[in-house]
């Protein structure tokens, strides 16, 4: 239970941690808040010959407004940050709602949110939650920048985009829409733990109540973060009704083709998965009506 | 090979330490091994247990998730600073006793030091806020309720 020998070097800007990933390549592992690369380090199921820690690197965290109203938040900065920023929490209420379910206290007291991405685990609630949200990643090298959509950024288990010689540097979550409701539910056999299920859920409605826009995305019943979106497509141009949402659910059951563990098998997480999709979407209808 | 050595100055309890240690260290066995300061205990040592649960710079981490080297330049705490000066308990080690909140006593230290940020943030916290906020800290001896009993009572009397 103690990780291997490595060569630990504390970058001490951007530029030099990205130096020192372009030198050192796959052999080397970026440490941010370490809450997942450290345990796999302990296991040895990680053994990164070079460590470059982050967590010097100010630049690298905080949330900053982005070009469109929405946000950019830095790849360093702390769940708690957010947690305890109440403007976030208005603007983003969706991610407001899922920090409780994201580990424990001291867990998101030093993890970050471009490490929880670039681990990419698909049990994970931050993954779904940029997905629903339509997020964008900035991926920097050395030598260049580039954006990446959340749909095109988780590839598999633990798997992205990013390149051996890359880093997530900043995450940009656009506003959404006016007349927005939003909602996150997941079932854990214990407060904390990843989900079985997870659900991120956005309803938009229209002038006449008509729903116009959903995202509906899901944690843990796959290799990657689920968007299932489709399934909400026959709730588009009319007034969501209990049944039409529950048409939704099924169709949810259909699209999704979960895995399964020792902890629930895949019926089970499909049972939940739909009966999440009725909740969640009752509530996010809710919120919009109600003006929050 | 060469072991990867690096000379680090961490305060922990307002003391200052000056020590060499591997990159590899865990924070957790820095605290244990090289400082003597056993109190800090390690359960899982992969996060989920919070018995090595440490403050950093006033908020509640786990120390086997971070490298000793990292702690270079950060104020650290742990349960060996609970007591004042004189050695009088923490209001919250005092109800813990009274209120029985430990048998076997080794998930007791992490428990300690969650709690005491929790209640340093919020002195009037109800009967959820305390489960939530306990909610990293394993034990498997209480069952839980004499814990939740303590940290009322303690902050009941924090608030005077």
């Amino acid at each position: 239970m103690k990780p291997a020998p490595f060569k630990y070097i504390a970058a001490t800007s951007l530029e030099h941690a990205l130096s020192l990933k372009a030198e050192y390549g796959d052999d080397a592992k970026f440490l941010a808040g370490g809450q997942s690369l450290m345990p796999t380090m302990n296991f040895r199921l990680a053994q990164p010959a070079i460590l470059i820690d982050l967590n010097r690197i100010e630049s690298l965290g905080g949330i900053r407004p982005g070009d469109a109203g929405g946000a950019r938040i830095g790849a360093l900065t702390r769940y708690r940050t957010l947690e305890r920023d109440s403007g976030f929490a208005q603007m983003f209420p969706l991610i407001a709602e899922a920090l409780p379910h994201i580990a424990h206290p001291q867990i998101r007291n030093r993890g970050t949110i471009g490490g929880n991405l670039s681990h990419a685990d698909p049990a994970s609630e931050l993954p779904a939650i940029t997905l629903a949200l339509r997020a964008r990643f900035h991926l920097q090298t050395a030598k260049q920048k580039r954006q990446v959509e959340a749909s095109d950024f988780f590839l598999g288990a633990l798997t992205t985009d990013l390149q051996p010689d890359e880093m997530l540097v900043e995450v940009e979550l656009p506003l959404s829409k006016p007349r927005t409701g939003s909602c996150f539910m997941e079932v854990a056999r214990r407060r904390g733990d990843f989900a079985i299920v997870g659900i991120a859920a956005m309803m938009t409605l229209g002038d006449q109540d008509e729903c116009t826009h959903i995202r509906l995305t899901f944690c843990g019943v796959g290799e990657t973060p689920i968007d299932a979106s489709s399934a909400a497509d026959s709730l588009i141009g009319s007034v969501p009704t209990e049944e039409a949402i529950c048409d939704v659910a099924a169709s949810v059951q259909a699209i999704i083709d979960p895995g399964g563990s020792v902890h629930a098998t895949a019926d089970y997480q499909r049972h939940v998965a739909g009966v999440l999709t009725e909740r969640a979407l009752q509530t996010a209808l809710q919120r919009v009506r109600d003006g929050h | 090979m060469d072991t990867d050595d690096h000379d680090i100055t961490v305060s922990v309890n307002g003391v200052c330490y000056q020590r060499r240690v591997e990159s590899r260290m865990l924070l957790s066995d820095f605290l244990r091994h090289d400082l003597a300061l056993a109190g800090t205990h390690v359960g899982c040592e992969h996060g989920v247990c919070g018995a090595c649960t440490v403050l950093l710079d006033g908020q509640p981490v786990r120390s086997c998730l971070m490298l000793a080297v990292q702690a270079e330049t950060h104020e650290i705490s742990t349960i060996e600073g609970l007591t004042d000066k004189d050695g009088a308990y923490h209001p919250l080690q005092q109800a813990m006793h009274d209120h029985h909140g430990l048998q076997c006593g080794y998930c007791t230290p992490g428990i300690l030091m969650t709690m005491t940020a929790f209640l340093a943030e919020n002195l009037s916290p109800s009967e959820d806020e305390v489960r939530e906020a306990l909610s990293g800290n394993l034990c498997r001896c209480t069952g839980y309720q004499n814990i939740v009993d303590a940290v009322l009572a303690a902050a009941k009397r924090m608030r005077g």
